[in-house]
């Protein structure tokens, strides 16, 4: 799978810009980012479902829209609809009708853990178990790559959970596994390799260990009486700092060396607060980050 | 991964197409405010309409009855109303559902997809004149012979094709929530200037100069003549030619409506 120095527009909107990456076979890939990032617009590219605006994409070798390649792959897509008047174990013959080698259905079904529904109406599924089902839509044509656009979305704990080690058991397989999120702790989980998307550019590729060391896990709010600027700060391994209305607000991957400084410097603070950043800040973080570089 | 790698099989076409159908038909047919407009409504309208001058003579002695006419005329209502209301809606609400989406990425080829649905279609409009003629035949006293019931049959199935187009265009065009009032709107008012409820003689004039440029009446006029019954404007072979006319059309818009929405997602 190849996106070659691939951008996308949208109107005015630049989704993704001159990206260049390939995934090879076997692996299994994360793509982290916040909303608007561009991931979905990514895997969009990769099936040849959208066109790109410049650049190429390659999947095995070829166009992606050509039916060889599509039938070598499987995909879980954000927001799709599938009819609500078949019962489970009818689609998911159906699709495997559309790929040379499927799996049986009875073997679709289980990987998804679907099988006490299986001879239900879609249109009378949970949320959950529509996710489910889609993941049994994924799997039933045997595919060599799995392309997972936000799976888990609208899953419970446990949902995701047991989800996250069916996915796992697939690419336990030799596989190949491209799924998008916006969880670090599910990319960290499933992927061997993450790749950080922001604003339409790749501002990271490498491990998730990796990763989590480079973006800011922590971010720190304190009142403050007196006025404070980016001098106050100077020295400390914060990697974004923002000061409204007598509120400061630093993301760290070092809260305690970054408070104990500011209380040697003397700061007065009230109503301190020391929480897990989310992943939204913790990018941009990221990004200001790698501007500065 | 280089291009030497990628298998040279994709999916066998026939299973694909023989599945595909199977499901098209039990999805339309589960949905039961689909199944029974399709399937029982040109029968009820038979029963109101039909029935109860069934057995008057629409011209001198020898000729067709009203029951055998309107017979005729409800065929062609039938089959169309199938490809038109159920299919055009099918169509819009499928995405509006955006089942589109999941499809596009499936190695299922778009134009088994497309006669998948057509022979769904057809199907049901094969039923709704099976039930029709059951009725006509036992409480309407249309008694044709059997190559009249032959032609019927085949001529009404063929003259829905155009409408098949026209039902595909129209549920490319149309949104979920608007299809059925603009299909509606199209079909019923076209339908009656058809002369499809009543005779055409019977309607106001303006209907009457309208009629002959409507794919429904010349479908109407070929049907109306497998049964025996007297057409208007001369042979058949003109209605023919514009039914074949309008299947070029019809179909034409289908193909333009699919790419504007093909175009306007997914590029």
């Amino acid at each position: 799978m190849q996106l070659e120095n691939v951008s996308k527009r949208y109107g005015e909107v630049l989704a993704l810009d001159s990206v260049t990456l390939a995934i090879d076979p076997g692996e299994v890939v994360a793509m982290l980012g916040p909303n608007g990032a561009g991931k979905t617009t990514s895997i969009s590219l990769m099936l040849g479902t959208r066109k790109p605006t410049s650049g190429q994409a390659r999947l095995f070798g070829v166009d992606p829209r050509d039916l060889k390649a599509r039938s070598r792959i499987g995909v879980m897509l954000q927001e799709s609809g599938v009819p609500g008047m078949l019962k489970v174990d009818e689609i998911v013959g159906l699709f495997g009708s559309y790929y040379p080698a499927p799996l049986t259905v009875p073997e679709a079904v289980a990987m998804a853990g679907l099988q006490e529904k299986s001879g239900s109406l879609v249109k009378d599924l949970s949320g959950g178990q529509r996710q489910r089902l889609y993941l049994a839509l994924a799997v039933c044509g045997n595919p060599d790559v799995l392309f997972l656009d936000e799976p888990t979305v609208g899953m419970d704990v446990e949902g995701r959970r047991l989800f996250l080690q069916q996915i796992g058991e697939f690419a336990a397989k030799g596989r190949t596994v491209v799924l998008t999120t916006h969880y670090l702790e599910e990319a960290d989980q499933l992927a061997r390799r993450v790749i950080v998307v922001d604003r339409g550019h790749v501002i990271a590729d490498s491990t998730p260990a990796e990763i989590k060391s480079r973006v800011a896990g922590k971010r720190i709010t304190f009142n403050t009486s007196r006025p404070m600027g980016p001098s106050d700060f100077a020295g400390l391994p914060v990697s974004s700092q923002l000061v409204a209305d007598g509120r400061v607000r630093l993301l760290t991957n070092e809260p305690e060396s970054v408070l104990r400084e500011l209380f040697r410097r003397g700061i007065e603070m009230t109503q301190l607060e020391v929480a897990g950043a989310d992943l939204e800040e913790a990018f941009v973080a990221m990004t200001h980050h790698e501007a500065a570089t | 991964m280089s291009a030497a790698t990628v298998r040279s099989a994709t999916a066998p076409f026939l299973p694909m197409l023989a599945k595909q159908s199977w499901a098209e038909f039990i999805k339309l047919f589960r949905v039961p405010a689909f199944s029974t407009t399709s399937i029982v409504l040109p029968a009820m309208f038979y029963a109101f309409i039909g029935l109860g001058q069934a057995k008057q003579l629409m011209g001198p002695p020898g000729s067709v009855t009203f029951g055998e006419y309107f017979l005729a005329s409800m065929a062609m209502y039938g089959v169309a109303n199938v490809m038109v209301l159920g299919f055009g809606i099918s169509v819009a609400n499928e995405r509006g559902q955006k089942q589109d989406l999941l499809m596009q990425s499936t190695p299922l080829p778009p134009i088994v997809f497309f006669i998948a649905k057509t022979i769904s279609a057809l199907v049901i409009a094969f039923m709704a004149l099976v039930v029709l003629s059951l009725l006509a035949y036992s409480a309407g006293g249309a008694h044709l012979t059997s190559s009249q019931w032959l032609t019927l049959f085949f001529r009404s199935m063929l003259c829905s094709i155009p409408f098949v187009g026209l039902g595909f265009g129209l549920g490319y065009i149309a949104g979920p929530n608007s299809a059925p009032a603009v299909t509606n709107l199209i079909y019923l008012p076209t339908a009656f200037a058809s002369g499809l409820f009543f005779p055409l003689h019977l309607l106001p004039p303006f209907l009457q100069n309208i009629a002959p440029y409507l794919p429904l009446y010349r479908g109407a006029q070929l049907v109306w003549d497998s049964v025996g019954a007297p057409t208007e404007g001369g042979s058949i072979t003109t209605d023919w030619l514009w039914m074949g006319g309008y299947t070029v059309a019809f179909f034409v818009l289908a193909i333009w409506a699919y790419r504007r929405d093909q175009g306007r997602k997914f590029n």
